[in-house]
């Protein structure tokens, strides 16, 4: 069996004391794409976070392994040099920090030193896939952006920054049929050039349709309650997740 | 983990090593400490004053013997005015040629980046050591204009005698507060700016005040007088080295805007963090013209700083962007104000203030629209961060409206650094300090905005300078 990229065992997480995820157990190999289904509050948005590093979680057991190391203590920005990405369900506002300032300090933190004109031809180029008009590059980061634009957004930061493993929350959430369309575009463009691992944490299934999905997950409760490949997907559009709630109340 | 140890461990006092920096006092003069009419005609006769302007030194002594220390701001009760040696001047003589500048001023100078501020093109350099102008500069192209660039005590011996008596300390008049009849009584060194009648200035002017010895008060004015039609950019920058005994600035501005005239005038001020900054500007603008204030107060122990302008002639119009950064053991009262004489005058204070470590940072703003400016406008915004929970935010806002078709408006929004924001930016590789330091340097854009690239950049330094080893 080849190296893990992301491998959690027994990953035990609260907040305040209250504890949300007991015990996940979850493994994703370079270049996979992974779905994290369940009803709302089971705990898929806790465990993004609890792998980016956000800190108001605390681990409290168990580990979390990217690429070979252990990173269940590292801080967010060391996982994200080491080649982590959360696209955030929903992404933060900061006035007077651009966008393209923004994703040009962060491709710095990785790269080093970075060539401005080939930063903005690439720039421009994700951004014409994404159909964003270019104005939004000196926009303050998400500021008067619409629901659809943020997402855009997260995704331009996703192809920019080419990271080895993405997790996508709720991408897809509140977007019409043309913005999921161009969003998946994006990824579809991300996994190609990198041959990036996905984890998609969604409810729904529309940005799954132009995606081949490898292995599904769906978490009810803080448990990964059943795994399985995409035609897992297709059952839970059919029967919903009652039939997984049973079994974790069993 | 030895590393992410070290990162999080709080850092007691910011390294301000970088601006901190002071020579060994070569002064060749120095009056007695306290203030006394003798001191005051030594002082005089030192400068080889006009009898006119001995005379308004005498008058302001009086002024301020009379009037009690405000008792309204943050506390100045530290400040001995008996133990502060008022004036002091190094052993320089005025010179026009950067050779003839003494090494270790022009070491100082040096790390100011002063000469470098002159090659990048701007139009003059005079620069402040203590008391006395050592280096003043005014490119040709400036002077051919017309423009007057000078500094003040040369002026008053000059062809513009009379303009500068009919205009000097008449804006700010000593009876205004104490420490504007200190000023009166003791001010020296300065500049003197005045624009003749639809002459475009079109490089920035620009003068450096700083303080150079313990116990040391720097009184410098500032008088520009921009004539009908006429434009202006004047930038004042300020730093200090840093002492131990209590220091005061008590400076003076005045701005004279002519009919059509425009005239912005930028600041940044970094003092040291025992100097009191007891600062007073003030312009008064004339029909059509345009006065626009950006600045930025940075440093100091006690600050107190409310620009103010009069828009005396109708249509006449003022802007004023302002920042505002108290650090730990800094109570900075900054602000604007703006009296509506005129009609169809119009006004925009836009300020921010960041407060930090315990800092107090208060906004106040006094707008005033009297009887006579039918059909104004004055809009107020301040906004206001706080970066933890030991550190202060206020605003105290006034308004006097006495028409009644004023178009008033009134913003003010106070928040702290979201930690979500915080990690939003730590996801994508980030650091917690760099995050925090791009939050803030996003909340000053406004600011840095209004400045020359240079400027805009040496705030954005202090802002990093301020948040470094702000992770607790």
């Amino acid at each position: 069996m080849k190296d893990a990229l992301l491998q959690t065992s027994g990953l035990t997480a609260c907040i305040e004391e209250k504890e949300l995820l007991h015990g996940v157990d979850l493994t994703i190999h370079s270049g996979e794409t992974h779905v994290l289904m369940g009803p709302n509050g089971a705990g898929k948005s806790t465990l993004g976070y609890v792998l980016m590093g956000n800190p108001k979680y605390t681990v409290t057991d168990g580990k979390i392994y990217f690429a070979g190391q252990d990173i269940t203590e590292l801080s967010a920005d060391k996982r994200a040099k080491a080649g982590m990405f959360l696209s955030f369900q929903e992404p933060l506002e900061v006035p007077g920090l651009t966008l393209e300032g923004f994703i040009r300090s962060a491709l710095q933190q990785k790269a080093g030193h970075v060539r401005y004109y080939d930063f903005k031809k690439e720039l421009a180029r994700c951004m014409e896939i994404l159909q964003m008009d270019p104005s939004y590059a000196q926009r303050s980061l998400n500021v008067g952006f619409s629901g659809g634009e943020k997402k855009k957004a997260e995704i331009l930061q996703l192809m920019m920054l080419k990271p080895q493993l993405a997790i996508l929350d709720e991408t897809d959430s509140g977007l019409d049929v043309d913005a999921v369309r161009l969003v998946s575009k994006g990824i579809e463009e991300y996994q190609r050039d990198s041959n990036g691992a996905l984890l998609i944490i969604t409810h729904s299934t529309r940005i799954l349709d132009s995606l081949h999905v490898d292995h599904t997950h769906v978490m009810v409760d803080g448990h990964i309650v059943a795994n399985g490949d995409g035609s897992l997907v297709d059952e839970i559009n059919r029967g919903g997740y009652e039939r997984f709630e049973r079994s974790a109340e069993e | 983990m030895a590393e992410l140890k070290k990162e999080r461990t709080q850092v007691q006092d910011v390294d301000r090593s970088l601006y901190d920096f002071r020579n060994e006092e070569k002064d060749v003069y120095r009056v007695d400490a306290g203030l006394t009419p003798d001191i005051v005609k030594q002082i005089s006769r030192e400068k080889n004053d006009p009898e006119w302007m001995t005379e308004l030194r005498l008058k302001s002594l009086e002024i301020y013997n009379r009037l009690s220390i405000p008792d309204w701001g943050p506390p100045i009760d530290e400040l001995d005015m008996d133990h502060i040696v008022t004036y002091v001047r190094p052993n320089t003589k005025m010179s026009a040629k950067w050779s003839e500048v003494p090494a270790d001023i022009k070491d100082t100078f040096e790390k100011l980046g002063i000469p470098q501020a002159e090659r990048e093109s701007l139009a003059g350099v005079g620069a402040q050591y203590d008391s006395e102008l050592v280096y003043h500069n005014v490119k040709e192209e400036v002077a051919a204009q017309g423009v007057v660039y000078t500094d003040l005590e040369s002026a008053m011996h000059g062809p513009y005698e009379e303009m500068i008596r009919s205009h000097f300390m008449h804006l700010v008049p000593p009876s205004d507060h104490k420490f504007a009849a200190l000023h009166g009584a003791v001010w020296s060194g300065g500049s003197f700016v005045y624009v003749p009648p639809h002459v475009n200035v079109e490089i920035p002017l620009q003068s450096y005040f700083r303080l150079n010895a313990p116990g040391a008060g720097q009184f410098e004015h500032t008088l520009i007088i921009v004539d009908e039609g006429a434009s202006l950019h004047f930038i004042e920058g300020c730093s200090a080295p840093k002492y131990n005994v209590a220091n005061l600035h008590a400076g003076c501005v005045e701005l004279y805007v002519g009919k059509n005239a425009k005239l912005r005038y930028s600041t940044i001020e970094n003092w040291s963090k025992n100097m009191y900054n007891l600062n007073t500007k003030r312009a008064i603008v004339e029909e059509g013209g345009v006065m626009e204030w950006v600045s930025g107060s940075f440093g100091s122990h006690t600050s107190y700083l409310y620009p103010m302008t009069i828009l005396k002639g109708k249509g006449s119009r003022m802007e004023f962007t302002g920042i505002t950064f108290a650090g730990r053991g800094q109570n900075l009262d900054t602000g604007a104000k703006v009296v509506h004489q005129g009609a169809d005058t119009s006004s925009y204070i836009n300020t921010k203030s960041i407060s930090k470590d315990g800092g107090v940072s208060t906004f106040r703003s006094a707008v005033t629209i009297q009887k006579n400016a039918k059909n104004s406008k004055a809009a107020v915004s301040c906004q206001s961060l706080m970066l933890d929970v030991i550190s202060r935010s206020d605003t105290i806002p006034a308004m006097d409206v006495r028409t009644c078709d004023a178009d008033v408006g009134h913003e003010a929004r106070i928040g702290r650094i979201s930690d979500d924001a915080v990690f939003y930016l730590m996801s994508r590789g980030i650091s917690e300090e760099d995050a925090r330091a791009m939050i803030v340097s996003g909340f000053a854009d406004n600011v840095s905005k209004e400045l020359p690239l240079e400027y805009a950049m040496e705030m954005n330094n202090l802002i990093r300078l301020e948040m470094k080893g702000s992770i607790g």
